[in-house]
């Protein structure tokens, strides 16, 4: 197929994947917030800027980082690249490009977002519970997903979907579980107190995992079980393990359709393979963040790779 | 008189790019004022495309350099025998109408100096003499000056500046020709050197009724002779460029031009 | 019946329904139908039709209008009816045109018999803007230049047809044809089993065997078509979209394609790909920043002299334009005299050219009866129509005419036939046009039908889009 094409494939799915991840993203700051402050209100919300990667476009609009601000920023801001509107119109123009590489049913759902998001748009804020609107997003990214995996045609077309939704996932995950690790809870006398439960269940529940931790995990939440489920456990679907197993399945049947294998299937590979070996303990005891830090640069190279290999239709 | 050619033309680029592909017209085609007995253009990494004759006479070629690649050289290596045909290009196969070169071109726009030159060329009632006045006035009215213009300035700019090279005298003869409805047109070539012009050179073709295309070279005050060698023609200097390219990249690009036209003793 | 009224009101306007209070032929069948459906139902099928084409995603932006890019273009249920027999003569008329131009084209970049022998002024045809000097002396695959002729015509009586101008380059609009019928079929099954009507599907598959057999001669095999567009910006997107579909060939831009050796290729995850033949919705002056404009970020650098050589073709071939250039629309039967002996089937409107002295005058002096045309313009800007004008806009075109004649030409007001059409307050006659999209390759093929654009303001004789006309599925009965 086209390079350009299965650029604007693979970017259907990064957007809508993202889209999603920034209404979760505002999930968890909000549930955070109701709790009693320990670092003040604006550490929290500040914290789930830096984990966004938009806290610098925050700061040049928006002096205070107050709730409506922040979800006026992540949610509807069309200069915020990363909002949620920002992504589901990009995924929808993308859509609308390749539109004969698609489906009328994924068509359809990429579409009614749109057209619903500018219906949202229009209605006054003090109307939108944000609670309803991340349930939106969700509803309206599981549409698209399940059209996708519905109706599709299983050609090069899907695996570049499935590359781009799995490649988002995987960063994504990474970024939640630093936020909540690394940035929420920066002292380690916090580590195991009332508070650290607290958040760890409500990342869970932003992640709408919160059910599937406990069928899996018996008693107690520890940082240790959290890290096995979101990290090494192939059964939990947002597992860096289980978005990795995607890249790899698509890169696989891209290798196989296409009759040679590219550097994006040695590095999916190795990525795989460094996941299988690792332990909880080993994860410890580099320190969760560094062991995040890693793994998002590892995900992002293989990005690189991927669109170097496939993308650039500099393909030889 | 038998005339060699030799022409380098190196791009450079401070970052190597991806790719590269050139439209050429370097090479020239035989008439009565020339007989080219041998001609070779070679570019660096290149792959030859396509080539043709086009509806002027003139020959292009296609090349294109697969990346990355940091500098490419283009060299041309040919040898032709010429000759005195008063200018008159004769003998020359093509089948543009001469009226295609009636239509003013950003380079050639005319302004109030090259429509009152114009003017004054309407006035003559042979073609032919229009022509040669037309020539002169130019020469006069454009000091030969090496490095006042650039190969954008247009010749209004270059009449106003009173200075410029074979490139303004030619655009400068062209606009106003076409103003007083004389068909004109943009010749480069190469020309055995004096002792002040470069090698790589360009002047003007006016279709004179009768005759056909007359050249006229107001850099040298003459028209067309031996020591020259036509390669092609077009609306201005753009559209008769020798090179036209494009790279894939964003390196910058940098043009190093070497040429020598020589005659062989006979 | 609301139709009736209005009907007998504008008499001098020939009604493609009625005559003499009787039902045409053609239309015998669709009086009940209208009788059987209430408003209420009318009004919830007119729903039912825009919520379709919102959803297959059939808009149209209009040019430098901005507003809502995903307006859509008004369509009417009331379907336009010809005969059999009428068809027929249409179809001669229009594939001779269409061959007359393209024999013109061939001519006019080569010889220029027609220019030597004084049938029509040098000038128009060489320092026309549309002429490219950089493909003289080249003669296309099979001599065709113009390998999809739009030819917009209206009707003025039972007999009676002028054509308004040729379109040689791109003409766009058939996407309409289609899903008109498309979404017609869905809703009124009925009237489609009650009417013999012939189809007008097939004509992406004319379309593609049209281009493949005018692949280059280097092309061996089935060869590898695309098409061009500048991107999904376009306000005609979506019908370039909507065709690669239906053809079964990429949609590209120009960064996906490049020159290499002596071919074009097309980028693609698993590297190079030829391309044969390149059906390009871009304009000439975009197709190549090596021969035309250097600025033009939408095209492919080097294609020009790929295509000359014969590695390529392009569609329709750059220069095609000097054949439906509004000046040389006079000199049209004068090309099917000249090159196929034959007298032209379908007229021109008479027209005059205001660069010439006698016309200029004439014109002048009836502005308020004519429509005047800017000559290189398009879509329906730049362009008087007396009749409907004040006073004000007459004087402004009297004084654009007085300053540049040879942009102007000028017409007289056409009597556009009227054909039912649903309006706010029932069904009304409303002024159409057609034009049906002839394919020139190894053969020359027309789809029986084309799409039909109404003007849906009473009275308005302006159909183009861009200036509030609708659209309507036109039908060819058969035999």
């Amino acid at each position: 197929m086209l390079s350009r094409t299965a650029d604007n494939l693979f970017w259907i799915a990064r957007y809508m994947e993202r889209a999603e991840t920034m209404a979760r993203l505002l999930e968890v700051g909000a549930r955070i917030s109701l709790l009693p402050s320990v670092h003040g209100y604006r550490s929290e919300w500040d914290s789930l800027l830096q984990a966004s990667g938009t806290a610098d476009g925050f700061d040049r609009k928006y002096a205070e980082p107050v709730a409506r601000n922040i979800e006026s920023y992540l949610f509807f801001d069309h200069d915020n690249p990363s909002s949620v509107a920002s992504c589901l119109r990009q995924a929808r123009e993308n859509g609308r490009i390749v539109r004969t590489a698609l489906t009328t049913q994924v068509w359809d759902a990429l579409n009614t977002a749109f057209q619903e998001l500018k219906q949202l748009e229009r209605q006054p804020r003090s109307e939108l519970e944000l609670t309803q609107l991340t349930d939106w997003v969700t509803r309206h990214a599981a549409m698209v997903r399940g059209s996708i995996g519905a109706t599709l045609l299983r050609n090069d077309g899907y695996d570049f979907l499935n590359l781009g939704y799995c490649l988002e996932r995987a960063d994504a995950t990474a970024r939640l579980l630093d936020v909540k690790y690394y940035v929420l809870l920066p002292r380690v006398e916090f580590v195991g107190s009332g508070l650290d439960n607290y958040q760890w269940m409500t990342l869970l529940r932003a992640l709408s995992l919160h059910r599937a931790f406990h069928w899996t995990y018996a008693g107690e939440i520890t940082a240790r079980k959290i890290a096995d489920f979101l990290i090494l456990n192939p059964q939990s679907p947002r597992s860096l393990v289980t978005s990795v197993e995607g890249i790899n399945h698509a890169l696989h049947r891209l290798g196989r359709a296409y009759g040679r294998e590219t550097v994006a299937q040695v590095r999916g590979r190795q990525l795989n393979d460094m996941l299988e070996r690792v332990t909880v303990e080993d994860i410890f005891d580099e320190g969760m963040h560094e062991f995040l830090t890693r793994f998002i640069g590892d995900v992002a190279t293989l990005g690189y790779h991927v669109w170097e290999s496939y993308l650039t239709g500099d393909v030889r | 008189m038998i005339l060699t050619v030799e022409h380098v033309t190196r791009y450079s680029y401070d970052r190597p790019v991806r790719g590269l592909v050139q439209s050429h017209r370097m090479t020239p085609a035989s008439h009565d004022g020339q007989r080219v007995i041998g001609w070779q253009v070679e570019v660096s990494d290149g792959l030859a495309g396509g080539s043709f004759r086009d509806g002027a006479g003139d020959h292009v070629a296609s090349w294109s350099v697969i990346g990355p690649v940091s500098h490419i050289d283009v060299t041309v290596r040919g040898e032709v025998e010429t000759r005195d045909t008063g200018g008159i290009l004769r003998g020359h196969r093509e089948l543009v109408s001469p009226q295609c070169y009636l239509q003013a071109t950003a380079l050639t726009h005319p302004d109030d100096a090259l429509l009152a030159l114009a003017e004054e060329a309407r006035a003559v009632p042979e073609v032919l003499d229009a022509a040669h006045l037309l020539c002169e006035r130019v020469a006069k009215a454009i000091l030969w000056t090496p490095g006042v213009t650039q190969s954008q300035t247009t010749a209004a700019e270059a009449m106003s500046q009173a200075q410029g090279v074979c490139q303004d005298h030619a655009h400068a003869i062209i606009a106003a020709a076409r103003a007083a409805e004389m068909p004109a047109r943009y010749v480069s070539g190469y020309m055995l050197a004096g002792e002040r012009q470069d090698a790589a050179h360009a002047w003007a073709e006016i279709h004179v009724p009768g005759l056909g295309w007359v050249g006229f070279d107001a850099a040298n005050g003459c028209c067309p002779d031996e020591r020259y060698i036509r390669i092609a023609s077009g609306l201005d200097a753009q559209d008769a460029a020798p090179i036209r390219g494009w790279a894939r990249g964003d390196g910058k690009e940098r043009l190093e031009v070497a040429v020598a036209v020589q005659t062989v003793e006979q | 019946m609301a139709m009736q009224g209005k009907a007998v009101r504008v008499t001098t306007y020939f009604n493609e329904m009625f005559q003499d209070g009787e039902v045409r032929i053609p239309y015998s069948r669709l009086e009940g139908w209208t009788k059987r459906m209430p408003d209420a139902l009318r009004h919830m099928k007119q729903a039912e039709a825009e919520a379709l084409f919102r959803r297959i995603g059939i808009t149209f932006a209009v040019y430098g209008e901005g507003g809502d890019p995903d307006r859509l273009i008004p369509f009417d249920m009331f379907p336009r009816v010809f005969t059999a027999a009428e068809w027929a003569r249409l179809e001669r008329g229009i594939k001779q045109r269409a061959r007359a131009l393209n024999a013109f084209l061939v001519d006019v970049y080569g010889r220029g018999e027609i220019v030597r022998a004084g049938r029509i002024p040098a000038h128009l045809v060489y320092r026309n803007a549309a002429f490219e000097k950089s493909v003289v002396g080249f003669v296309p695959p099979k001599g065709v230049y113009s390998h999809i002729v739009g030819i917009d015509l209206v009707r003025t009586g039972a007999d009676e047809f002028f054509v308004l101008e040729d379109n040689c380059r791109t003409p766009s609009g058939v996407s309409y044809m289609l899903e008109n019928r498309e979404i017609m079929m869905r809703m009124f099954p009925d009237l489609f089993r009650e009417n013999r009507i012939e189809p007008v599907d097939n004509y992406p598959l004319l379309l593609r065997r049209t281009l493949a057999s005018v692949a280059p001669a280097k092309c061996k095999g089935d060869p590898t078509i695309v098409i061009l567009t500048p991107g999904h910006f376009n306000s005609a997107y979506y019908e370039h979209s909507f065709l690669a579909d239906l053809m079964g060939v990429e949609l590209v831009e120009g960064q996906d394609l490049f020159v290499e050796g002596e071919y074009v290729w097309m980028r693609t995850t698993e590297g190079p790909k030829r391309v044969d033949v390149i059906y390009r919705r871009i304009d000439d002056a975009y197709i190549d920043p090596l021969c035309f404009r250097p600025d033009s970020m939408l095209g492919v650098p080097g294609l020009m002299d790929v295509y000359r050589s014969g590695g390529v073709n392009i569609c329709s071939c750059p220069g095609a334009g000097v054949a439906d250039d509004k000046a040389v629309y006079t000199f049209v039967p004068e090309m099917i005299r000249f090159y196929l002996g034959e007298e032209p089937i379908l007229n021109n409107v008479p027209t005059w050219q205001c660069a010439k002295e006698d016309d200029r005058k004439y014109v002048l002096e009836n502005l308020k009866d004519l429509v005047v045309k800017e000559v290189h313009g398009s879509g329906g800007y730049g362009m008087l129509v007396g009749p409907k004008s004040t006073r004000d806009q007459i004087e402004r075109f009297h004084a654009r005419i007085s300053e540049d004649p040879g942009n102007y030409i000028a017409q007289p007001t056409l009597a556009l036939s009227t054909t039912p059409t649903f309006v706010d307050e029932g069904i009304a006659p409303r002024h159409v046009d057609l034009r049906p999209y002839c394919l020139v390759g190894e053969r020359v093929e027309l789809v029986p039908g084309g799409l039909t654009r109404v003007a849906l303001t009473e009275g308005s004789l302006v159909v183009n889009s861009s200036q509030g006309g609708g659209v309507k599925d036109t039908w060819v009965l058969a035999e």
